[in-house]
Parts: structure tokens; sequence; C-alpha cells
């Protein structure tokens, strides 16, 4: 069975987006006949020669009117190496959520960059969003090398100001490679360039192919947010009762010593179930039903985690959340915060600091925190909740921000400053009890 | 006690298997009255599959709902009843014949029936106070799907905004929604044709026996071959023949067409669909092709 990469683009407008992952899906001989020619014609009647990939994938009218990219969508492709799941983001400052949105999932992601103007203002925040959000892995591809007539100074110039920049949010420099690509022409995409002899690394899609999926590490501590609790009463299962959910972190065993939270009560574990039969182990991502050695008094929203490496359930998380919603954030505002299986009401009580992706710096107490502004806050929740910090597990570091009155997701939260500028600033001192 | 795939993160299929059940309990836990559109294709024939999965060994804790445009196959409408008895599953019909009947819709002068399946599919929605519908759409049919979140809201008219969608972080989705409104959800969003026929090839889950090769009449109208029914046709001058054919997908009759094709076995099926230059709907789905985005269209007016 082949494995699974979720990547996510990012970049500013009119960077070759679109064309670049249109270029993936052609090149992977992914887009079909009728798709080719719906794309040829629809060009034709723009007035082009040849046909602009980027149709392929700007699937909203308004886009194509535009000729931008609004929302995300997710495209798939796959080759005998790995299946790929791609969140295409847009550029444009309004919609940073978007660039969120993919980053959450991403096992990496790929900027694009117009070789001709080099790293901008909208490069530097991506890379920030993709740090904070975890994102394991960057790629710069240093779009339109064609015309700068496949200068490797150039390449290089702008390869080391961005190697520099994803350093100082925490990257490692291997965790970062760039690419000198032409998405129009389809140099180092798919196939290797002619062009650009001095370049001897992979091409974009060598790289997406080979680079190694960090699967969740098994000896990471086990974390389980029970999702509902499967009750037959049926002839053939009177007394069944069972635990189901998806392994959010590390890996379980029946034999296991457990811990249900917030109530704290421990038992065994006694089966791993799943309709195809028993399992021995089940890891991180693993939808399953946990099968315990003790009645107990277990709900929705409860986690099941190791006893020995259990998270202390709290109800004042330090976080950091990335502002969604054009209504801005004021310290005070009632909400609901979602982990996990449970929501819970909670206030955000102090906005301690806003990030800066420009300066790399912070701000102190600002006042709101507005549409795709960072910041790190103390929100205080009506019930426990058993987290961990982002950086350490990001399924369990992770909770949305939700209004109330409407539904709307508001923020993503972070639990800890997933950032090292956000963490030197000014350690949030938690009151007590 | 096996211990086959226990590291989801390197097995493709059971990646998806696990998302699409986590999906299906989160929306369990969440709203009070979901449905499972059902229409005995295969896209919502591997839905109802991975539902029985998720809350195995207790009941589906959801009915099937299933809006019938009555230009559907034979087949399809037994295999649909045959699974519902299998499962002991409750099936709700709302047949788009009864909204002509009655008047609140008007048949096309094209005869086709499928964009007439909205409004009876909204009207049941408000009826039923259903406020989680479950869809098997799939992200890589089209290229407006692919702009469709896991959890899509929908206001009182049932309409999508693709400009106004939530954001959908991790895999935590958010399902409020005010009274009136309701979320589409779409448990099969990551996945390919690919990966559900090989999904189907692996779980030996059964389908409608159109979707392999059976010798039918067929004739031929707008470059695709349709068969005999109440959709009307033959027409004059369409001249009917006996081929060998399969079905892509399953829907109106009136406008789902039959590839050639000698596929009988699931094996033989991925085999044609990985050598195939065609998208199932470009191949044989006349309602796509009505305009460059007829889908979006058609989403926008609650469509699924």
């Amino acid at each position: 069975m082949s494995s699974l990469l979720r990547l996510a683009t990012a970049g500013s407008v009119d960077d070759g987006k679109s064309t670049l992952v249109g270029r993936l899906l052609y090149d992977t001989k992914s887009v079909l006949a009728d798709q080719l020619d719906a794309v040829t014609r629809a060009s034709v009647d723009r007035g082009l020669s040849t046909p602009d990939l980027s149709l392929l994938v700007d699937g909203l009218r308004s886009e194509r009117e535009q000729g931008i990219t609004i929302d995300v969508a997710y495209r798939y492709f796959a080759t005998p190496k790995r299946s790929f799941v791609l969140a295409d983001t847009p550029g444009h400052v309004q919609y940073t959520r978007n660039t969120v949105t993919g980053a959450s999932t991403a096992q990496l992601a790929v900027l694009l960059v117009d070789a001709r103007k080099g790293v901008i203002e909208q490069t530097r925040r991506h890379a920030a969003v993709l740090a904070l959000l975890g994102v394991p892995r960057l790629v710069l591809a240093v779009n339109k090398i064609d015309l700068v007539d496949y200068d490797e100074e150039t390449f290089r110039v702008i390869a080391k100001e961005f190697t520099d920049h994803a350093t100082s949010l925490g990257y490692a420099e291997g965790s970062v490679l760039a690419i000198p690509v032409s998405a129009l022409v389809g140099d180092n995409v798919v196939d290797r360039s002619a062009q650009t002899p001095w370049y001897s690394g992979p091409t974009l899609l060598e790289h997406l192919e080979t680079v190694p999926v960090a699967p969740d590490p098994h000896d990471a501590p086990f974390r389980f947010p029970v999702q509902y609790v499967i009750r037959p009463r049926t002839p053939e299962y009177p007394d069944y009762r069972g635990y189901a959910g998806q392994v959010a972190a590390g890996t379980v065993r029946p034999g296991d010593e457990v811990v249900v939270l917030p109530a704290g009560l421990r038992t065994t574990v006694e089966r791993i179930d799943t309709p195809d039969g028993e399992l021995a182990e089940a890891g991180a991502g693993r939808s399953v039903t946990l099968v315990l050695a003790d009645d107990l008094d277990i709900s929705r929203g409860d986690v099941i985690a190791a006893a020995a490496t259990a998270p202390v359930a709290t109800d004042e998380l330090d976080a950091t959340l990335a502002w969604l919603s054009e209504k801005p954030l004021r310290p005070g505002a009632r909400v609901l915060v979602k982990h996990g299986a449970r929501t819970v009401q909670a206030f955000v009580d102090e906005l301690t600091s806003r990030f800066d992706e420009q300066k790399l710096s912070t701000v102190d107490y600002p006042e709101t925190l507005q549409l795709n502004e960072i910041g790190r806050a103390k929100v205080r929740t009506a019930e426990p909740l058993p987290v961990d910090d982002y950086e350490v597990s990001r399924r369990t570091g992770a909770f949305l921000v939700i209004d109330p009155a409407d539904g709307t997701t508001l923020a993503a939260g972070m639990v800890g400053a997933p950032l090292p500028v956000l963490r030197s600033d000014r350690d949030v001192v938690s009151p007590g009890p | 006690m096996t211990t086959a795939a226990t590291d989801a993160a390197t097995d493709n299929l059971a990646a998806l298997e696990s998302e699409a059940i986590h999906i299906f309990r989160e929306v369990a836990g969440e709203f009070d009255r979901p449905v499972i559109l059902f229409s005995g294709g295969k896209d919502s024939t591997l839905l109802l599959h991975l539902a029985i999965k998720a809350f195995w060994p207790a009941p589906v804790p959801f009915p099937l709902l299933h809006v019938d445009t009555g230009h559907n196959f034979d087949e399809v409408i037994a295999f649909r009843d045959h699974v519902v008895a299998k499962y002991g599953l409750r099936l709700i019909v709302a047949h788009v014949q009864d909204w002509i009947d009655d008047g609140r819709l008007t048949e096309r002068p094209d005869g086709t029936r499928n964009p007439l399946q909205t409004q009876p599919l909204l009207d049941t929605i408000t009826e039923h106070k259903f406020d989680a519908v479950f869809g098997g759409g799939r992200r890589d049919e089209e290229r407006a799907r692919a702009k469709e979140r896991i959890f899509s809201l929908r206001n009182a008219f049932g309409q999508w905004d693709p400009r106004r969608q939530r954001p959908e972080l991790w895999n935590l989705y958010n399902g409020r929604h005010r009274p009136g409104e309701h979320v589409r959800v779409f448990p099969l969003s990551n996945w390919t044709e690919a990966d559900v026929w090989n999904y189907i090839a692996r779980e030996k889950v059964e389908l409608p026996s159109i979707y392999y090769a059976h010798r039918r009449k067929v004739y031929q109208r707008d470059g695709m071959w349709l068969t005999e029914g109440p959709w009307g046709g033959p027409r004059d001058g369409e001249e009917v023949k006996e081929l060998t054919v399969r079905y892509r997908t399953v829907g109106d009759g009136s406008c789902t067409g039959a590839v050639e094709s000698t596929a009988s076995t699931v094996d033989e099926v991925i085999a044609e669909v990985m050598a195939s230059r065609l998208t199932e709907r470009g191949a044989t789905r006349a309602d796509d092709r009505l305009s460059e985005a007829a889908m979006e269209d058609r989403k926008r007016e609650g469509y699924f």
C-alpha cells in the first residue's frame, strides 16, 4: 500500500501557485482528457494560445473571473510511490485564514516566490503561519526562474534569505529545501530542467515522493478523546460498552494502564475492537473502539490517556490564537472552546502579546486581535481540559474558538507558544485558582 | 487477534477509512437528527459501509434518505431495498413524482429530472428537521466540489456560499448551526475514484449489478449511451443497439450514460478506471456539461 502525504501550498498573489498545482496535476497525468478539453476551451475563450493550467484548479466562478484563488481547495494526485492530498491555499492577505486551514493538517508546505521579486512580506508572513501551525517541513519553490534567465546567483540569494528566515522561526536547516522551478514551462516540477545544470537537488515531485513523512512517534504519550459510547443493547451484544474514537497521539495496547480525564479514574484496556477483529495495538490516526476492564462512567468529551504520562487538566490555558474572524477579539470575550470531542464555555481573559510577522517580534498587551493577527492569550474555561503543549502534540494541543452566538469559528488555538519569538518575550504567569 | 494495518499513517486506505469513521462519530455525537443520503450508487454504498463500521457492533444510529427521481434503474432500486433489509435500516424516500403531481415542481422540457431533486431534498430535510445530512460527494469529482468543506454549513434555504465557509482546522469539526440551518457532511471528501474502487475491492463491498459489464439495449444521444426508460427514449431517429456496457456512475437515468466495457469483476473495473482518459462525470453525466460552473450553481441552490 502506498503512503499518504498531506501538503499545503502558500504564496502571494500572481506567484503562479495555481499554475504550479495545475502543472503538478498535468505532469503526473492526474488530469484526464475531458478536464483538459474544458480548460483548453476556456483558455481559447479567453484568447490564450496555450491551455492556462491555473484554470484546472480555480473552481469557482468568481475565481475564474478574477484569475485569482479565493478559497482553499483540495487536490488529489498519486504516483506509484505515494498518494497526495494537497490543500491549495490562496495568497491574498484577507484570506490568510485559509493558509491556517491548509497548514493545520499539512506535513509539508510548498511556499512560492517569484524569482524576480524574491522573499517579500507575504512570504515571511506565510512562513511564520506555517511554523506556528507546526508544519514539519518547508519547500521554497523559486518560481518563474525562466524569467531571470535561469540565473544561479538570483536563486542562491533567495534560497539563503528564506532559509535564514525559516531558521529564525525554529526550522532546522535539513527541513527546508529551495528548488528553482518554472511552473509555466515545467522546469524542475516533475521533470528535471536542462536549463539549471547548477542545481543538483531533486525536482519538486521527487522531493514530495521521497521526503520522510514523519509519523506521530509511537512512544508519544497515548491520548484518546472519547467521541461516542457504543452500547448496542442488542440480543447479540446485550452488555457491550465500548468507547469509540480516534487515537490522537501515541499507541495503545491491551493491558495498558489508562486514566480517564477529567475525572481521574484508573483502569486498564481490555480490548481494542474494530469490525474487522481485535487489534494488538493501535497507533495515532487509527479509529478504534476501546473496551475497558472496569465499568466506569465515561461519556463523549472525556479523554482516555496513558496513566503514567497523563496530562494535567487545566481550566486556564496559556495559548496562541490565530484570529480568523472579521469581528476583532477584545479581552473579556465570551466564547466556546472545542478541544478533542469536548466543547466548553470560556472567557478570553487577557491578551498578553501580538505577533509582528515582519519584525519577528511581539507587541505587549494589545487592545485587540484583528482578522489574521496572531497573539498570545489567557483563556479561562468553564471545565478543566486535559491539554498538551501544541509543540508536543498537534492533535491534543489544538483547539477551536467558536462564537456562541452564531457558531462561527473565530480562531485557531494552540496551547503554549509554538514560535520561539512568542515564547521569549514574556511568560504568561498563571494567577492560579 | 490480528495486527494488520496497525500504523494508519503508512496505509492510504486505512487512513481514509479512519478519517471517515471519525467524521461519522463526530456527527453522531454532536447532532440531534442526522440522515444519510443514499441512492444505491457506489459512493453512497461506500458511505453506508463506513457508517456500519463506525458504530459496530451497534446499529447505525440514523435513517437513510433517497430522493427518487422516478427515473432510476430497476437494478439499483432492488439493490437499495436489499441493503436496507439486510442491515435493518430505516429508509425515507422522497418521490420527485409527488412534487410534480401536486404542482410544486414542473417537468422540464428536456425530460431530465436530476435538477428537480433539489426541492424535494430541501423540503424533506425541513419536514424531518434533519440537522446533519451525509453525502457521498468527493472533492476529486469536480472543481467546485474541490472547494467544499467536510462540514459544510447550509442556510435555511439550503444554500452554499463558497465565500463564507468556515475554516476547517485539524480534525476539529465545527457543527454549530442555528435552527433551520443544517450541515452537509462529506466523509468521503478526501477519497478519489481510485481509492473508492480499491477500497470496494479490499472490503468486498457489494454493489448494484449495473456497475459491471452486462448486455443492454441502448441508444445514443449527445454522445452518451442511454438506456430505455420512463425518461423518454429512444426518440425518432435514435437507433437502439444491444451492447456490452457498464455504468461508472449511477444517477437519474435520463442523464447517466453507460460506457462500453467488458469489465465484469472489481479487479477488471479497477484496471479500466485506471486506464481511462475520462473522468467519471465527463464520461457519463450530462448535467455537468451544461456550463463551466454548472456544479457550483446547483450547489449554491442546495443541490449536493
